[in-house]
């Protein structure tokens, strides 16, 4: 496959996932801020994102399987996942991790484990999308071409 | 003979006659001895009586008398010379008394019989007493009588029961036979008979109102007698030979509400009478007294007043009952506006988020589609799409501006704009339509017209736009010229513009924009229906250009608002017309940087582009939101340090650090502490690092927290490139921002 329709594959995937709203315009910020001095810092981010989300998961279900629920952990756990989806742009992510705050404050333990559930499912969904993204953008970078910028008036 | 000193009498006793005379002397001396006892003991009964001692003389007399007599019983026979001697002497004292009582009587005859004149005056006097008391007894009872009556009458403000009342009353007080009262048709040409006393239900008996006898009752305040043959008082059938009663006619006039005019209260002559007839009882011989007549006059009059009151106040009853009605109807026809204004405004409210939503993402979306691949055709028809969205967002939005200008929940937007740069970009944006139609299009600012105002550039635009718009869009040929200047005192009072006061002050001036062009004109009645909304004037060609008709009410609220003026000017159809607007505007003060727009002007171009060197302490802790803080910052330039505790962040900070950027939504941890702390750390002004709040909470809580502890600004997350961009720049220059949540 040629460079050229690599980039528009690219390009299309990439409006798909801002379409479908598993990415926000704060995305776009973090792709704006790499340069040449920063050249992976897109990747650094989201591969933070995901070594931080993995440990919150695991605690979430930990702490949510105690006995006497310790909901103010349960909320500090899901009040710092909601801080990195939203500042990498992880949409779903983020407004999954609001609904899941409202119901620890309301401490209804159903719920949260429905909101966990959803958390995840979201979260997973949307680490296997970035992970396609970086894939295409590592291919087109093997091709010899360059990642186009991605420009989106709203 | 012997001789002895007894004296003889006179003759030789009679034997007979001797005896008669004993008796009789003897009688009368007894009378006279009992007369003086029955008069004391009389007088001693009465006791008035003032001649006692007349009465003691009178008695003595009398005494005196009956002893001479009584004496004289002695001398009949042979008696001796004391019995002589005791006689003369009764005889002389009897004398004495007598002559005595006989010149007392003189003097006390007179006085006796003047007694009896004066008994006989008075008695006459006092029958004369009794006649007047009669009399005054009877006008005092007639006064009784006719305050009663008046009391009645005026007791009830309903008209039959006056009306009853005054006859009812009558009749008990002037003991009448019959009593009617007639009144006058609708047609005013006849008398009917409405009321009697004795018959309970009158037969609708008429009679014509000009009969001569009528005309004379009606003619004089006063009752009069009138015949009891006339047709008018014969109410009953005449029953064998009895003598009618005399009867006596009184008129009593109907006031209309319409005579009540102070002026001609006088005046009588088209008054309506009605007619009282009182019949005296028949076969009784009685007569109508004075009295009895003035008790008519004064009843007919105060039955008048009373049936005027009666009247007046049925009107009035009538009228309050109207007026309520007519309040229940505007109090329900208000509530029902109020309920249609809040449904109007709640149903505005929900199209405000849901039509823009959907709007928004029709434009956004077909405009990332223009930027794709498209063929020919395609392209043509997301170019339609995204026209008649762009003018339905344009009508939306125009609806919603005029739905919250009418609620005065608009407020102008101040800010400080070039002036010159709006009207030229108004031009630039109307020029391709106008030459497309031909038109020639001329811009002529004034040289005193300042360069830069105060005011809402952006609703100024619109009202310049919309005007100049309307201009071009109706003008099929010709030229367009628009004019601004300032507007000074006398030029500003327009005759067009009455209730336009402008005040104009030190710092403030009139902006005056005229626009004429020469297009097919407005008649001169269509110009008040301009500025109504929705409201179009009804010619074919103004109906063929589209548009919502609701652009100029939306310009006259915004120059409203701007406490201006606006208006059209024109001299016929098919002459042109112009459009005139005058608005207030600030004039700022001599340039000042620091004065300019505080709104956050998002342009990459302006402000500090580069901030290097910048040192920049970041701390959050959550990992990945530091790292994009801190791409965001090294992109700009920035060295940054980053603290994943607040314990860090205190350790680390020093005087180099110009900025601290500290996230504070993180429950359980209180950023505000450490702006506490560093505040303590660095007590002189200058070596303190401006400290910056990086929040996601909307709230006014957090802003007045942070404002509380003492830092320097807050951001609201997320923060884009620009964004942080244009805060530092802001920042550095100001020393504080309080970016508005």
């Amino acid at each position: 496959m040629e460079v050229g329709q690599m980039q528009g594959r690219l390009v299309d995937y990439t409006k798909s996932l801002f379409m479908e709203g598993f990415l926000d315009g704060q995305f776009l910020q973090l792709q704006q801020l790499q340069d040449e001095s920063n050249p992976d810092f897109v990747v650094e981010v989201v591969s933070l994102f995901f070594d931080d989300s993995e440990k919150l998961l695991n605690d979430l279900t930990m702490a949510l399987d105690q006995k006497n629920v310790d909901f103010k952990k349960v909320d500090a756990h899901v009040h710092q996942l909601k801080g990195s989806s939203s500042s990498i742009g992880a949409q779903r992510v983020k407004n999954a991790c609001i609904a899941f705050r409202n119901f620890c404050e309301e401490q209804n333990i159903e719920a949260c484990l429905g909101c966990l559930q959803q958390v995840k499912q979201e979260y997973y969904l949307v680490k296997n999308k970035l992970e396609t993204l970086f894939r295409l953008e590592r291919q087109i970078v093997a091709a010899g071409g360059s990642i186009p910028l991605m420009e989106m008036g709203f | 003979m012997e001789s002895c000193n007894c004296i003889e009498p006179q003759w030789p006793a009679d034997e007979l006659l001797m005896k008669y005379q004993y008796i009789s002397d003897f009688f009368i001396a007894l009378a006279y001895f009992s007369i003086p006892l029955e008069l004391i003991y009389f007088v001693k009964k009465s006791a008035v009586f003032p001649y006692r001692w007349v009465l003691v003389q009178f008695g003595a007399f009398i005494v005196l008398c009956g002893a001479t007599h009584l004496i004289n019983l002695w001398t009949f026979t042979m008696h001796s010379r004391t019995v002589a001697v005791v006689m003369t002497t009764a005889k002389v004292l009897t004398a004495v008394v007598s002559c005595a009582t006989a010149l007392m009587l003189v003097h006390i005859i007179p006085d006796l019989l003047s007694v009896k004149t004066r008994e006989v005056f008075l008695k006459n006097k006092a029958a004369e007493l009794d006649r007047e008391m009669g009399l005054i007894r009877t006008q005092e009872e007639t006064g009784r009588h006719v305050r009663m009556l008046t009391h009645e009458i005026r007791s009830t403000l309903d008209r039959h029961t006056i009306l009853k009342t005054t006859l009812v009353e009558l009749g008990r007080t002037l003991a009448l036979e019959e009593c009617a009262l007639w009144m006058p048709t609708r047609t005013g040409l006849e008398l009917q008979l409405s009321y009697t006393l004795r018959q309970q239900n009158p037969v609708g008996y008429t009679v014509p109102i000009h009969l001569p006898v009528i005309n004379q009752v009606f003619s004089s305040s006063r009752a009069v007698k009138i015949s009891p043959n006339c047709p008018v008082a014969r109410l009953r059938p005449v029953v064998g030979k009895c003598m009618p009663g005399e009867v006596v006619a009184v008129r009593v006039p109907l006031l209309h509400l319409s005579n009540f005019q102070i002026n001609d209260w006088p005046e009588l002559s088209t008054k309506r009478y009605a007619l009282m007839v009182l019949m005296l009882p028949s076969d009784s011989a009685r007569q109508w007294h004075v009295h009895e007549l003035e008790l008519v006059e004064v009843v007919a009059d105060q039955v008048a007043v009373a049936l005027s009151h009666a009247a007046i106040l049925e009107e009035s009853m009538r009228a309050r009952d109207l007026l309520m009605e007519q309040n229940v109807a505007l109090d329900l026809a208000r509530r029902e506006a109020e309920t249609a204004i809040r449904a109007r405004n709640d149903f505005l409210a929900v199209m405000n988020h849901e039509m823009r939503t959907p709007m928004h993402a029709i434009i956004a979306l077909s405009s990332l589609l223009q930027e794709t691949e498209l063929t020919p055709e395609q392209r043509l028809m997301v170019e339609t799409i995204l026209k008649s969205s762009n003018l339905l967002a344009t009508l939306i939005n125009d609806v919603l501006d005029v739905s919250r200008l009418e609620d005065g929940s608009l407020r102008l937007d101040l800010g400080t704009f070039n002036l010159c740069a709006v009207f030229r970009e108004v031009l630039d944006l109307i020029k391709p339509i106008a030459s497309v139609k031909k038109l020639h299009v001329s811009l002529n600012l004034a040289p005193d017209l300042p360069e830069y105002a105060i005011g809402d550039e952006k609703r100024l635009m619109q009202t310049i736009l919309n005007v100049v718009g309307n201009a071009v869009k109706f003008s099929k040929e010709g030229s367009i010229s628009i004019t601004a200047f300032v507007a000074k005192s006398e030029s500003l009072r327009d005759s067009r513009a009455p209730e336009f006061l402008p005040v104009p002050s030190d710092n403030q001036f009139y902006l005056r924009v005229q626009v004429k062009d020469s297009g097919a004109g407005i008649s001169p009645q269509d110009i008040p229906k301009l500025f109504t909304k929705f409201a179009q004037a009804q010619s074919t060609a103004t109906r063929n250009s589209g548009g919502s008709g609701l652009g100029l009410a939306i310009c006259k609220r915004f120059v409203n608002l701007m406490e201006g003026h606006i208006w059209i000017e024109t001299e016929g159809l098919g002459k042109g017309c112009t459009a005139i607007f005058i608005v207030k505007l600030g004039i700022p003060e001599r340039l000042n940087e620091s004065k300019l727009p505080l709104m956050p002007k998002v342009s990459s171009n302006h402000g500090h582009t580069s901030f290097s060197g910048l040192k920049v302490l970041v701390m959050d802790e959550n990992g990945v939101s530091r790292m994009v803080t801190k791409g965001l910052l090294v992109h700009l330039g920035c060295e940054v340090t980053m603290a994943s505790s607040s314990d860090e962040c205190l350790h680390v900070v020093s005087h180099e650090h110009k900025v601290v950027l500290m996230d504070v939504c993180v429950p359980g941890m209180d950023g505000y502490e450490i702006a506490v702390q560093i505040h303590e750390k660095f007590t002189k002004r200058h070596e303190r690092p401006l400290i910056v709040a990086l929040t996601g909470n909307t709230d006014k809580a957090t802003k007045e927290n942070c404002m509380r502890v003492g830092m320097d600004g807050v951001i609201l997350k997320p923060v884009s490139l620009d964004k942080m961009r244009s805060v530092l720049s802001d920042l550095l220059e100001h020393r504080v921002l309080f970016e508005a949540i």
